[in-house]
């Protein structure tokens, strides 16, 4: 066993060394120890993966954004190895094209956009617009025709100009769409181009448009299409499933009114998908972060693509868990079942909401510790035992978003990020200990573990700490150094203070 | 009435807490290595008839699967036995026989189970159901204990046993486990079991808690706990300590059972022994592990390391 002394020293060294590389990063790139709440700073990246046939030249041309309402591109950057890359700007459409002799194989190309939130951007005017495309006209039967003039004579009776015409419009055919009753019009077609021939019949000048719907760290993400309707030289955007104009959802416009978002040539299957981050920081320091060269610059999250930073920006908060894991149950003494389950409950619940989590925690590993008692009576080996619990639980997070989602609850669609293998065992090893120790014991592993994912939860859900193990991931040097410490902590746990409290006396 | 004791009254009452057991003793003075050795009931009991520890005769192991069906001659003989899985925990699995009824068996709770049944249970410890990793088993068939007639009045069912806490081979603290009605038989603390304190030195009771309170006679029985002193006193300690010698684990635990015609025999060993001892003796482990780390002294013959013990006011000092 190493001795304390070097002990400490290592601990120190572990602590030393973490500030030190934090500090000196902080002079170098200028990357602040506080997150400020200046500004939310999106990077978007784009990806587009084809393949590409042999010996001919290649050119893609890709749809790229532009500064838009609430919206505006503060830096933009192409990789992709051997292709030359350009960026046009024709009647107001702007398109990344690269291009390159030949190549083989499977290509992938990288668009990264940096786009900082501004309200008080500048709203788009009608000249500035590409001209209109026609569209591929739908022709209405006669019944159609019919339902179709109704469903306008009722947005225009309870509408006042085109903007509020087109609102209701919406939240009619989005009513429709749900009940699935009078869904004549829908019955063939996209909602998307119903909705699109309704504005048609109707006059309203307005276009299809594909937004990406900004959400912090998430990958291979895809573009959804979006409503725009002109009032008074204004274009306003709606989302064509919610009549309600939300601010708060962040739709970034993407390619406008109707052109393709991808044109290959010499490629086939070609496909793209999106992938972002949200960064609360200065955008200038931000900037600088990125391009420094050498290095801290370079040891840098932020030099990986956008995909594997968004990956690593959950990464990096497991040690956090894991921290708080070691704390609760070497200082505390709380018990929970599996050593390291918490933190990956944890990790569920960021994907969720903490109360929504538990719920479902709790409702899962309840209806899955009944049926794995009718388990126990079949007497089968560990391995078959957990196979099966994994299938149940399968069943069981299918059987419960499609609950939650006929009741319309859109959260039921969260029980899918919970880790279902972990779950199995979970339910197992509650189950083993229900029969041995009895369901007291159950209820104290269980809550144990929930308590611990919740104080795991809301150290890894603060913005603070989030800003801070991502910017500077040598701070897990620190961590490191403090689990030493509590793994070779040999005091009393604070319950054992209340197990051993009847010794006040002696 | 506060439900915390301040941590430092905790310390110089010198109570061992859980993980100062795990640094600074069960990974200081047990090698990993050894662990096997006392999770593997088969194993342990194999040692002990190889050192001449007295434990319930084994009368045969059941390894394989297609042993199972020579098991219906061989227990045709036997009129009362116990079926064990050689890794089982916490006392699951372990099937106890008391008699015979013309061709059936009858269980200690008077159940009557046919061959056909028993074989059964034997087939779902060798499939793993009772082991805790849930790996292969192995069956253990023993000799049934009987329980020294003088547990009778301290026991509702189940078989008394006394736990020793054996460092380096000297004896530290003693506690006779009793079950419950609220234990369902098993002798273990956190069950609802009493646990009486035993004085290392001689054997007699010295405190008795059940579920962490303090208590004067059995719940079920009624009987005085207090006047509980154990016979033989110095053959129990000598049975415990030579267990070290045996499995080379510094910080053990030793459960011996009294039987009525064999005498104390060896149950099972615990390289984790818990804390509770601590409670049902009022006393903390601390200070006599501490005495015992100052005076222990390899290659001393068992005898000399209890008598130390025993004789000498080595733990007085520490607890005045």
């Amino acid at each position: 066993m190493i001795s304390k002394k070097i002990l400490f020293l290592l601990v120190s060294i572990l602590i030393a060394l973490g500030i030190f590389i934090a500090f000196m990063r902080h002079e170098q790139t200028g990357v602040p120890f506080v997150s400020s709440e200046n500004k939310d700073v999106w990077m978007v990246e784009a990806r587009v993966d084809f393949q590409a046939q042999e010996n001919r030249p290649i050119t893609v041309s890709l749809s790229l954004p532009s500064d838009t309402t609430g919206y505006k591109i503060y830096f933009e950057q192409s990789v992709s190895a051997g292709y030359g890359f350009n960026v046009s700007d024709k009647d107001g459409l702007k398109r990344g094209t690269w291009s390159v002799r030949q190549a083989k194989g499977k290509q992938t190309l990288y668009y990264k956009a940096q786009v900082v939130q501004d309200t008080a951007g500048e709203t788009l005017l009608a000249q500035d617009e590409p001209k209109l495309e026609a569209k591929d006209e739908i022709l209405w039967s006669e019944s159609e025709s019919i339902a179709a003039k109704e469903i306008l004579a009722e947005a225009y009776a309870k509408s006042s100009d085109d903007i509020s015409f087109t609102r209701e419009l919406i939240k009619i055919l989005s009513e429709i769409h749900t009940n699935q009753e009078g869904s004549l019009l829908l019955a063939k077609r996209k909602y998307i181009d119903v909705l699109n021939k309704l504005l048609d019949d109707a006059g309203v000048i307005h276009r299809m448009s594909l937004a990406l719907e900004l959400q912090d760290a998430r990958r291979n993400q895809s573009l959804t299409p979006v409503i725009e309707v002109l009032d008074r030289n204004e274009w306003v955007l709606f989302d064509p499933k919610n009549a309600l104009q939300e601010k708060s959802k962040n739709f970034f416009l993407w390619t406008r009114g109707g052109k393709s978002l991808i044109d290959i040539v010499g490629g086939t299957n070609a496909r793209v998908s999106f992938s972002m981050i949200k960064q609360n920081m200065p955008a200038l320091e931000l900037a600088q972060a990125h391009f420094e060269e050498g290095g801290f610059g370079f040891f840098s999250i932020h030099r990986l693509p956008i995909e594997e930073q968004s990956l690593f920006k959950m990464l990096l908060l497991l040690p956090i868990g894991a921290l708080i894991t070691v704390f609760m149950r070497l200082l505390i003494g709380i018990k929970t079942s599996g050593t390291f389950m918490p933190v990956l409950i944890a990790m569920a619940f960021l994907q969720t909401s903490l109360f929504l989590g538990m719920v479902n925690f709790v409702v899962l590993v309840g209806i899955g510790l009944i049926l794995r008692s009718f388990l126990s009576s079949l007497n089968l080996l560990l391995v078959a035992r957990i196979a099966t619990i994994i299938v149940i639980v399968i069943f069981i997070v299918a059987f419960m978003t499609l609950i939650g989602y006929e009741l319309g609850f859109n959260t039921g669609m969260s029980v899918a990020f919970f880790p279902i293998i972990i779950l199995a065992w979970t339910i197992e090893r509650m189950s083993i200990l229900w029969e041995e120790e009895g369901p007291k014991e159950v209820m104290i592993q269980g809550s144990g573990s929930l308590l611990v994912a919740s104080f795991a939860y809301m150290a890894m859900v603060n913005d603070y700490v989030a800003h801070l193990v991502f910017n500077f991931p040598e701070l897990h040097l620190i961590v490191i150094a403090f689990i030493i410490l509590m793994g070779r902590y040999t005091g009393y746990r604070l319950l054992e203070l209340y197990r051993f409290r009847e010794f006040k006396g002696i | 009435m506060r439900a915390f004791i301040n941590p430092f009254a905790l310390k110089k009452s010198g109570i061992l807490g859980m993980n100062s057991r795990n640094v600074e003793f069960i990974s200081r003075y047990n090698s990993r290595k050894l662990f096997p050795l006392v999770d593997n009931k088969l194993q342990t009991k194999l040692l002990a008839q190889e050192y001449g520890i007295n434990t319930p005769s084994l009368l045969f192991v059941v390894h394989y699967q297609h042993d199972v069906y020579g098991l219906k001659e061989k227990l045709q003989n036997i009129s009362s036995f116990v079926i064990k899985p050689a890794c089982g925990s916490g006392g699951k699995g372990i099937l106890v026989i008391k008699g015979k009824k013309g061709d059936d068996f009858v269980k200690a709770s008077g159940a009557v189970l046919s061959v056909e049944e028993v074989i059964r249970h034997v087939t779902n410890i060798l499939a793993g159901l009772y082991s805790l990793s849930g790996d292969q088993d192995s069956a253990i068939i023993e000799t049934l204990i009987e329980a020294d007639p003088f547990f009778d009045a301290y026991s509702y069912q189940g078989v008394p046993d006394i736990r020793i806490i054996v460092f380096q081979g000297y004896p530290v603290m003693a506690m006779l486990r009793l079950s419950t009605k609220d234990s369902d038989g098993k002798a273990n603390l956190h069950q609802g079991a009493v646990g009486v304190g035993l004085d290392i030195q001689t054997g007699k009771a010295i405190h008795a808690v059940m579920n962490g309170v303090k208590v004067l006679t059995h719940p079920d029985t009624k009987a005085q706990l207090d006047t509980i002193a154990i016979e033989n006193w110095r053959e129990m300690l000598l049975l415990a300590c030579s267990c070290y010698d045996m499995s080379n684990l510094g910080y053990l635990g030793v459960d011996i059972v009294l039987d009525k015609n064999r005498g104390a025999m060896l149950l099972e060993l615990n390289a984790r022994p818990g804390l509770s001892i601590q409670i049902a003796n009022s006393k903390g482990l601390l200070p006599r592990l501490r005495e015992i780390e100052k005076v222990a002294l390899k290659k001393i013959r068992v005898e000399e390391r209890v008598d130390l013990v025993m004789n000498s006011s080595l733990f007085c000092a520490s607890e005045k």
